[in-house]
């Protein structure tokens, strides 16, 4: 406990408020702004992160109307984008494709990793493993403060010549290379975010080696506190790359290296100045040696999450702690060598196709054996309907979907023909939105009355999910058809194809659906807001859970515990027979 | 063209190797909808048995699951099977078993924003030299003018003649981004790397009037890079040939062909 303290009280500049220290309080910008406390950067970052995803979902609510109605214009605001952007309404395709790789990296980069580990992984970490704060609170505010540029920077891009970067989410070089200055802002907002997530991810893995509670050992943890170091393992290990691959697509595009530039080549009947001989391949690998780790950094905090809901509202111990345990750990190594299944269609060997090939289907069982323990866990409970339990609920058939659509994509065969068709975009956002995000958003619910002291309002709750549920499969569903028919992804106009025309009803169907998704979010933003003043008032454990976090005043003070806490059992002791209480919290000495 | 071949699941597969893909693609989907069932049935039945209500107790002891074992085992099995009973196999086949290359027809594609090049190599056999410093508008492969074994090269653009029941051999190429050359009903996709050449080969099994479609984001015209793929008997291929061959050589080229030996 003596390093805790020390690390809290120097990181703080004063005392926390149960070591007899007198409590002064700091400045509105030392508190709120400059904050070094993790609740705070863990509030700043989920709301920053919370504005990105409604801001990405708006890119993609855009494109959608081209879609749709491919050349038609959009009515009142396809006038507000401009001439360059929407020229009489209509959307030029240079701006449908700025939309298509900006809706990606904010969704990315700006919304789900942030919202998942800057924000509960930095509100709920510490609080879980009953530490006063994180390990390196300067750290933390640095992170944060290194991050936030990044993303101003990315999203200010549109206003530069040319408008955003618009070569996908993925960059791939040349075309990135010779892409107008968009890209350049881009690749810096990387940089910059990329550095942050750094910060961050050194700062889990010291806090939760260093700062557990007396009595929390590594099989007392919550499950969502695995997830998150192995999460923060992953972005250590595997951003680095990105982080060195934009910089040397920097020095390609301002210092005219070629690292990712063949000689002789072309553009617009044009031989292009440069030196050559780099390879354009090199990026590819760099690319998805962090985007799939990335994956997984999106999927493992809403699987923690899902976890720390589905035991609450089950009122038993998860099935198989530590068979999830293991998974994810196996999850994290296995998620670094299978990068290449993005690249099969790139020409590799056949050796190397097989390798990666085979590792993908290695990675796919950890992933059954955490729905498996996920599904056996509700088996035997007495199942409490809250709206966070309706959304950890609804991930799990959700993820199954994503999850076994993986399946003819990870397998070279079929790959071929389903390779960038829209099968792949619907199978990633299976995992991602109705996957990763439902998982996050049962986390704001369940989380919201320990950072605010009140409740959401549960009406307006089920009435997000019930119509983001069902709004958001409408979105999906139908994307298989198109795949399965042919359709690329990343079409402007997919009514240039005969079998674009033939499923061409169906992204009327999806368009429909994202809008109805958007109407869907309305309650939440209403309930998040209207909550903080008139949502129900809460002691510490509304939810009578079992985990730390609950031991803390809702919402916690400074230095987070009254007392320190000491954990003395298992983290999901519910229904423990011969118990007056259906829950038997880690922090108390009797059940 | 047929339009009404193309609706909400796989087109119709007019290739030699696209049967073992698609025989792979219904076993997979089969195998997903039994597994995706059969988890939806016991977790709804979780969900309505298990829900709380006055009376109702969870249960606190784990169950002693035999059956996930076995479902888990199950999965593996189905998975190894997919993998070096299906998947492999189709894919080393397609990969390492090219077709005798004397019996095929070569082409060379080179792919650039936002049009398909194709060059094939006349009655010679022999593809003409090409080199990026030739490109211009005329010449959007890059065709050397004073190779003599170009002089009968058939160039087209954004269109691929090929004949039934012969395999064809394409060797792709792009000259400025990355692009993938894709033929739904080929079951076909490789991308075009500048600054590669990649060999990719089909064998057309009935003629028709098809799509070549870029599958790889390419730039602005990425939607309209569309080429037709017309696949004829060997007759009208043959016809097609002669008729489009480049006009007979002029007096001062007629030496080409005594510098070929």
């Amino acid at each position: 406990m003596s390093v805790q303290q020390h690390t809290a009280t120097t990181g703080n500049g004063h005392g926390h408020a149960h070591d007899g220290h007198g409590h002064h309080e700091l400045p509105f910008w030392r508190k709120y702004i400059f904050s070094a406390d993790h609740k705070v950067i863990g509030i700043q970052y989920g709301v920053t992160a919370l504005v990105f995803l409604f801001f990405g979902f708006t890119l993609m609510m855009l494109m959608r109307w081209q879609l749709a109605y491919p050349g038609q214009p959009l009515p009142v605001f396809g006038k507000l984008l401009g001439e360059t952007a929407m020229p009489g309404g209509v959307m030029a395709p240079e701006f449908y494709n700025q939309l298509g790789a900006m809706h990606g990296t904010i969704m990315v980069f700006l919304g789900v990793v942030p919202l998942a580990v800057g924000g509960f992984g930095n509100f709920v970490v510490p609080l879980q493993i009953g530490a006063p704060d994180m390990a390196f609170p300067r750290l933390n505010m640095a992170s944060y403060w290194v991050f936030l540029p990044g993303c101003v920077l990315m999203v200010a891009s549109f206003f530069l010549e040319g408008g955003a970067a618009q070569s996908g989410w993925t960059s791939y070089p040349p075309l990135s290379d010779i892409a107008p200055p968009g890209q350049t802002a881009w690749l810096f907002a990387m940089v910059l975010i990329i550095t942050s997530s750094l910060l961050g991810s050194i700062n889990f893995i010291v806090t939760i080696v260093q700062l557990r509670a007396k009595g929390l050992s590594f099989w007392r943890l919550p499950f969502f506190v695995h997830a998150q170091l192995v999460t923060a393992f992953l972005l250590l290990l595997a951003f680095p790359p990105l982080e060195a691959a934009s910089v040397l697509q920097i020095m390609d595009r301002l210092a005219h290296t070629s690292f990712f530039l063949p000689s002789g080549l072309v553009v617009s009947g044009e031989p292009l100045k440069i030196a050559g001989g780099g390879n354009p391949l090199l990026w590819q690998h760099l690319f998805w040696f962090l985007a799939h780790p990335e994956v997984y950094v999106l999927i493992l905090p809403a699987m923690g999450i899902v976890a720390e809901v589905i035991a609450n509202n089950t009122r038993k111990p998860l099935w198989g702690y530590r068979l999830l345990v293991y998974s994810v750990v196996f999850l994290g190594f296995m998620s670094f060598i299978v990068w290449a299944h993005h690249m099969f269609m790139t020409g590799m060997g056949t050796t190397m196709s097989t390798f990666f090939q085979i590792t993908t289907m290695i990675i796919s069982i950890p992933s059954v054996i955490i729905l498996t323990c996920f599904i056996m866990s509700l088996y035997g409970g007495n199942i409490r309907f809250t709206t966070p339990m309706l959304f950890a609920t609804a991930f799990l058939p959700m993820f199954a979907i994503g999850g076994l659509t993986g399946l003819p994509l990870g397998l070279t065969a079929s790959d071929i023909y389903l390779h960038d068709t829209f099968y792949v975009i619907g199978h990633f956002h299976y995992v991602v939105a109705p996957g990763t995000i439902f998982g996050l958003f049962a986390g704001v619910y369940y989380w919201y009355p320990k950072a605010t002291g009140r409740k959401l309002n549960e009406t307006l709750g089920k009435l997000h999910f019930w119509v983001s549920f069902v709004a958001i499969n409408f979105i999906f569903m139908p994307m298989f058809f198109q795949g399965m028919a042919g359709l690329s992804r990343r079409l402007y106009d997919p009514t240039i194809y005969a079998h674009g025309r033939g499923v061409q009803a169906l992204n009327v169907v999806i368009s429909w659906g994202a809008w109805t998704l958007a109407l869907a979010q309305i309650p939440f933003i209403i309930n998040f807001f209207m909550s903080l003043k008139r949502g129900a008032r809460v002691a510490e454990n509304p939810w009578n859970a079992t985990t730390l976090e609950w031991a803390a005043p809702s919402p916690p003070g400074h230095g987070n515990f009254l007392t320190e806490p000491v954990v003395y059992r298992e983290p999901y002791e519910y229904s423990v027979p011969g118990q007056p209480n259906d829950y038997s919290p880690q922090f108390r000495a009797e059940a | 063209m047929d339009e009404k071949i193309y609706g909400w699941w796989l087109p119709p597969d007019v290739s030699v190797h696209g049967a073992k893909i698609d025989q792979l693609m219904s076993v997979l989907h089969w195998f997903m909808a039994l597994l995706f069932i059969g988890w939806g049935i016991f977790f709804l039945y979780c969900l309505i048995r298990f829900r709380a209500r006055p009376g109702h107790a969870a249960l606190y002891t784990p169950v002693k699951a035999i059956a996930t074992k076995y479902i888990e085992g199950f999965v593996l099995v189905v998975e190894i099977f997919l993998l070096f009973g299906l998947s492999t196999p189709v894919w080393l086949a397609y990969k390492n078993n090219v077709p005798d290359s004397a019996k095929a027809l070569h082409v060379r594609l080179v792919a650039e924003q936002f049009a398909w090049n194709f060059q094939y190599p006349g009655k010679d056999g022999k593809f003409g030299k090409t080199d990026a410093s030739f490109i211009s508008a005329d010449n959007p492969v890059g065709l050397d003018p004073e190779d003599a074994a170009g002089k009968d090269d058939l160039i087209t653009v954004n269109n691929l003649h090929i004949p039934v029941g012969q395999p064809v051999m394409v060797d792709i190429s792009s000259k400025d981004v990355i692009h993938s050359f894709n033929i739904p009903v080929l079951r076909v996709k490789q991308d075009t790397i500048p600054g590669q050449m990649i060999p990719v080969w089909f064998e057309a099994t009935q003629p028709g009037h098809f799509e070549l479609a870029c599958a790889q984001l390419c730039g602005l015209g990425h939607y309209r890079m569309r080429g037709d793929v017309l696949i004829d008997t060997p007759e009208d291929f043959a016809k097609w040939q002669a008729e489009n061959a480049p006009p007979p050589q002029e007096a001062p080229a007629a030496a080409a062909p005594e510098e070929k030996k």
